[in-house]
């Protein structure tokens, strides 16, 4: 037989039986659909985590103080002793690094802010101009720390948004004069509401000049230094550089770490991924019934054209073309039923887009792949059985059943 | 020589304990273009015999020469091909596929046998007409009186040019007049060359053969020759 004629033979077989031909098809297609939307949801969240992470700052790379053998935020990366601090001038020379774009130190303490009669404790960031554009910071008001020598600092005060509705609310906090410890400062902006960043709510942070922070917290060291690349393609080099270039200052010592955004994000998106597989892993099950179904109605189809199996024996039909052309009608059914899914699942990860915009819903490749992959060998695997029952039929007692 | 040749057949089916012997110590010999009637009481061995002749069943001993080949040693698939090329079956109840209209039943063979699509059509429509059967090509069964849906199958049991047809009760689900134009028209195959062996209760339709072989408990009763005709047997 050839193989058009078995494809035509199966394809006009399952058209004969539409009330159970359709009922499989739907099995297969709901299976289909629900890996397809399921995912759609697990990678949608990954997306929209990730998106939210690049809001930190594009290409950013972050040297922090201490050995530390994992990568990735953690707590133990607070409290690592380390036997040279990060400085100024490390951070400095960083800056002069060909594949660095900018720099920005950080150093780090709490005070308390005293303005408009009202009294508040603050977490305190020293830094610099560039810590505006690392960041991927916006103004509300005024402007961000002006333009200075790292070393000396003007007494300028720029607050986070949050900060700046407590104790000035309602009104212009630029020009106003703030007391931050035991230093007086003029506030010269206030940054727009970002919302929580590198485990600091920034709209509750007062940032000023690095060389006054460290003047009030009576220290020489940085908290953090924040580097942007020139290029995604180029954050691998700047870690390099900047590890060696830090090895070769602190007397051949790694006493640094340098972490990537990439890390932090890539430990995320690790997470969601799985997350996504395990939800695909679930619905799969439902790949598994349909398939179990698919076997079902193809043992009820062998039953019932049992006669007629026993009838293309008699004429001639060898046992592997009878098995032939039921692996085909399943094949058929689970094709159908897949497509027919996957035209569900588009459409329902559609509906959700249409529901939620910001939620990118969008099913993953391998995902869509592995879900008619699955369909398919599920719905030929257990084909298998029913059609060698039918090739291997007696004709004799098959012609008898009619 | 003879286009079917039974020696020393046996047959024994076990129906829990007991054994049946539903042929035994058959011999028969059948020229080509013989037609013959294969008549008997229930359980008399004629089915068998007939499943036997058309290679759906294998004897448990006794050797089967079909056209001077030895075909009880062939493999399943071999005897399917044998049964493709050389044998045509006519069913009492018809066994025409329900979905398939009246030429894709005719065509059924030749596209298990692999014949292309082209030359498939122009056998079909060749034999739509032999059999009257041109109006009904594009009809469902269940759109066929009985004698159409015989005819049907008559044409499906002939398109492949078999050297034997074998007719299980043709006239089984038909009225009188209906059989006895089937018959008719499986007289004329016969007398243009096929050999015809008719399983059937029916005296009648079993006289109007050239040789009738009685069959009873297994075994071949009598072996008469009734139509002068058949002399040349």
């Amino acid at each position: 037989m050839r193989n058009a004629d078995v494809l035509r033979f199966a394809r006009d077989a399952a058209a004969g039986y539409p009330l159970r031909t359709s009922l499989s098809v739907l099995a297969m297609a709901i299976g289909v659909a629900a890996v397809v939307v399921l995912t759609s949801l697990g990678d949608g969240a990954r997306r929209y985590v990730v998106e939210q992470f690049s809001s930190l700052g594009s290409n950013l790379v972050i040297v922090l103080p201490g050995r530390s053998a994992t990568g990735g935020f953690n707590p133990a990366n607070a409290v690592t002793t380390t036997p040279r601090d990060l400085t100024v001038d490390d951070a400095a020379a960083i800056q002069r690094l060909p594949s660095v774009r900018r720099v920005a130190p950080l150093a780090a303490g709490t005070s308390e802010i005293n303005a408009n009669g009202r009294l508040r404790e603050a977490l305190v960031a020293g830094t610099a101009s560039t810590y505006l554009e690392v960041r991927s910071f916006k103004m509300s008001q005024g402007q961000f720390l002006p333009v200075a020598d790292w070393n000396r600092g003007a007494p300028v005060a720029v607050i986070g948004a949050k900060i700046q509705q407590e104790i000035f609310p309602g009104g212009s906090a630029v020009g106003e004069l703030i007391r931050l410890g035991d230093r007086r400062l003029r506030i010269v902006g206030v940054l727009k509401s970002t919302g929580t960043g590198l485990g600091m709510n920034t709209d509750e942070v007062v940032f000023i000049p690095v060389a006054i922070a460290q003047a009030m917290f009576n220290t020489n060291t940085l908290f953090r230094i924040l580097i942007e690349a020139r290029s995604r393609d180029h954050i691998d080099a700047v870690k390099r550089e900047v590890a060696s270039l830090l090895k070769a200052r602190h007397g051949g010592e790694e006493d640094v770490t340098v972490i990537t955004q990439d890390a932090v994000l890539a430990t995320f998106d690790k997470l969601l991924r799985a997350l996504t597989a395990a939800v695909a892993g679930i619905a799969a099950i439902s790949l598994a019934v349909a398939g179990i179904l698919v076997m079902n109605v193809m043992l009820v189809a062998v039953t019932q054209r049992t006669s007629e199996i026993g009838l293309l024996k008699a004429l001639g039909a060898r046992g592997d073309t009878i098995r032939n052309a039921f692996m085909a009608e399943a094949a058929m059914l689970s094709l159908v039923g897949a497509l027919t899914g996957y035209g569900l699942g588009l459409f329902g990860a559609f509906v959700l887009r249409q529901m939620y915009p910001v939620f990118p819903a969008y099913p993953p490749d391998w995902a869509v792949v592995a879900a008619l992959v699955t369909a398919l060998s599920t719905g030929l695997l257990f084909g298998i059985m029913p059609a060698r029952r039918a090739a291997r039929m007696d004709p004799v007692e098959a012609l008898m059943k009619h | 020589m003879a286009v079917i040749q039974l020696a020393g057949i046996e047959r024994v089916f076990h129906l829990g304990d007991s054994e049946v012997h539903a042929l035994t110590h058959l011999d028969v010999s059948i020229e080509a273009g013989e037609y013959v009637a294969i008549m008997g009481p229930s359980g008399s061995g004629k089915s068998t015999l007939l499943n036997l002749l058309g290679l759906l069943d294998r004897p448990n001993t006794g050797t089967y020469h079909l056209e001077g080949r030895d075909v009880t040693t062939l493999s399943a698939d071999e005897q399917a091909a044998v049964r493709s090329k050389r044998i045509g079956f006519i069913f009492q109840s018809f066994h025409l596929v329900p979905r398939l209209t009246a030429a894709e039943n005719i065509a059924l063979p030749m596209m298990l046998a692999g014949i292309a699509a082209g030359e498939r059509a122009k056998r079909v429509t060749q034999a739509l007409k032999d059999f009257g059967l041109d109006t009904r090509a594009e009809h469902r069964p269940d759109q066929l009186s009985g004698g159409q849906r015989q005819r049907v199958a008559i044409a499906r049991a002939t398109v492949m040019q078999p050297a034997v047809l074998l007719a299980d009760e043709p006239t089984g689900n038909l009225d009188r007049a209906t059989g006895d134009e089937v018959i008719r028209l499986l007289e004329e195959l016969n007398q243009r060359g096929m050999t015809l062996i008719i399983v059937t209760h029916d005296q009648k339709i079993g006289s109007r053969a050239h040789r009738q072989l009685m069959m009873e408990d297994g075994a071949l009763k009598s072996d008469t020759r009734s139509s002068p005709a058949a002399g040349k047997a």
